[in-house]
């Protein structure tokens, strides 16, 4: 029997989409069967940057309103047998996707599935509820700015509601140059705010957004930060214990008590 | 000191205090009452009178209460300044209780809460940006205070916020705001807020100074005994 997993954030443009992409990709790799659901009903983007967006016949939303069964729906990932995709719909209204519809799709994959990653769109509103309705876990993206923290402390605060395991948080984005000249939040201030536990932390990366253009997550490579990054936090999710990569060097106590007491920035 | 039936006068400095009988019938009690008052003439020069009533362990209702009044109102010169009853009712005794009492929450207030509670709170848990904490009472926080905290909501300008990191975006005491400064400054371990004895502004201090500025948070039972 699989395992639901929501990626969400409350503020969009933070890397959900590649976060789900790239940990679907990261899980095919440790050779567990993963099937992503793209719950963006409009704005599609998961098979772009799965690179199957010329393969789409049927959504979602053609599975709840029965014009298609499910497997008909399914996309077979071009890299890995064990890996698929539900895409969302383009055109639909958005009220055609419902929680319980949500529900009902993820009973029928999971037991054919390791992993169900559900990627959620921007918001707390409709669209949020349809992708948390199935969920068992939650990973939440932020990226290391004030804005973006606070909507992730809003969604945490709406996940505790939901009868699913505490969410665990993936830092994305994060410029080591900007964290040292203090003009971007490091991940342990992040952490602290919010008090959930870090599943990983990814870093700013050009090797991203190329190998989200061409159709291929760049977990698929063996060897850039983003895709080590990737791949620790998918191991993580497996439930080994991954050192957390050292982006720079860790503050010693001292600097943090001098930093609480104001004498150090 | 002039015993009747149901009623004992008692005259001291400040006025008369009623002593009524807690066994009689009300309307016994009433009666007699306005005997006693009929009788006691008073002349147009002499000074207000003011009359404590105490009931004993008789509960009154507002009804009751009104009939009272109205009848010591029919006799000029007496002003009733209390009415005092050994008793409440349930309902009143666990809202008493509920707010002179101290409530535990263990959890973080996240961006968009708001935790209300009707007493002191105890709060083991953050209040983050954007989370909102509200107390009619004091608010102390074990952990750190970096949203909005409300003390004293219905007005009790005596009541205090205390964190053991404080980096609030407001602090409110009753009715009085204080937000924090725009520039981006650290906050401050071990401190509170409160205001001070006729003042304006919400001070901060370090949260040992409380014992100077708010003896008694200490004596409890006194909180109770003041209502
Ligand atoms: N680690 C990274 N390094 C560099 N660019 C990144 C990284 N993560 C995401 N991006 C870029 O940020 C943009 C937004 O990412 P993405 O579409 O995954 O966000 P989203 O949260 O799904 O957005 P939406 O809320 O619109 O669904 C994309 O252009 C993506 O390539
Ligand atoms: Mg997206």
């Amino acid at each position: 029997m699989g395992e639901a997993i929501v990626i969400t954030s409350g503020k969009g443009g933070v890397g959900k989409t590649t976060t789900t992409a790239n940990l679907g990709t990261s899980l095919a790799l440790l050779d567990k069967k993963v099937c992503l659901i793209d719950t963006d009903i409009g704005l599609r983007n998961l098979d772009v940057i799965m690179g199957l967006e010329n393969r789409i016949i049927y959504d979602i939303v053609d599975v709840l309103e029965k014009r298609c069964k499910i497997s008909q729906a399914l996309i077979k990932d071009k890299r890995f047998d064990c890996l698929y995709l539900l895409p969302a719909a383009q055109t639909s209204d958005k009220s055609a996707l419902t929680p319980e519809g949500m529900v009902e799709i993820i009973d029928e994959l999971k037991p054919d599935y390791d992993y169900i990653l559900i990627d959620c769109p921007a918001g707390i509103e409709q669209g949020y509820k349809n992708a948390v309705a199935g969920a068992d876990k939650a990973i939440v993206v932020t990226t290391p700015e004030k804005s973006s923290v606070r909507d992730a402390d809003r969604i945490i605060g709406l996940l505790e509601q939901e009868d699913i395991e505490p969410p665990h948080l993936v830092v994305n984005r994060i410029r080591n140059h900007m964290v040292k000249s203090g003009d971007m939040l490091d991940v342990d201030e992040i952490v602290q705010v919010l008090s959930i536990d870090l599943l990983g932390i990814v870093a700013d990366d050009d090797d991203v957004i190329k190998a989200s253009n061409h159709g291929e997550p760049v977990a698929f490579q063996p060897n850039t930060k983003a895709s080590i990054a990737y791949r620790n936090i998918a191991r993580r999710i497996l439930g080994e214990s991954v050192p957390l990569l050292s982006l720079e060097k860790k503050e010693t106590f001292i600097d943090k008590v001098k930093k609480a007491f104001g004498i150090q920035k | 000191m002039t015993t009747n039936k149901w009623i004992t006068i008692k005259g001291t400095r400040d006025g008369l205090t009623l002593f009524m009988n807690d066994n009689c019938s009300w309307d016994e009690l009433l009666i007699e009452l306005d005997e006693i008052l009929s009788a006691k003439h008073v002349t147009v020069d002499e000074p207000l009178i003011t009359v404590k009533i105490k009931l004993g362990n008789r509960y009154i209702t507002r009804e009751q209460e009104q009939a009272l009044l109205e009848i010591t109102r029919k006799h000029n010169k007496l002003v009733v300044d209390q009415i005092v009853s050994n008793v409440i009712l349930k309902e009143e005794a666990l809202n008493w209780k509920e707010e002179t009492d101290i409530k535990l929450h263990n959890k973080v207030v996240r961006s968009g809460q708001v935790l209300e509670v009707n007493s002191d709170v105890l709060l083991i848990g953050d209040v983050n940006p954007g989370g909102k904490i509200i107390a009619t009472g004091n608010i102390f926080v074990l952990g750190n205070l970096r949203g909005i905290a409300h003390a004293g909501a219905k007005g009790n300008r005596e009541a205090v916020i205390a964190a053991s990191y404080m980096a609030p975006s407001q602090l409110r005491i009753a009715e009085i705001i204080s937000r924090s400064p725009d520039s981006d400054k650290e906050g401050v371990p071990m401190e509170c807020g409160f205001i001070e004895k006729d003042g304006e502004q919400i001070i901060m201090d370090r949260i040992s100074s409380l014992v100077k500025s708010r003896p008694q948070l200490n004596a409890f039972e006194r909180r109770i005994m003041n209502g």
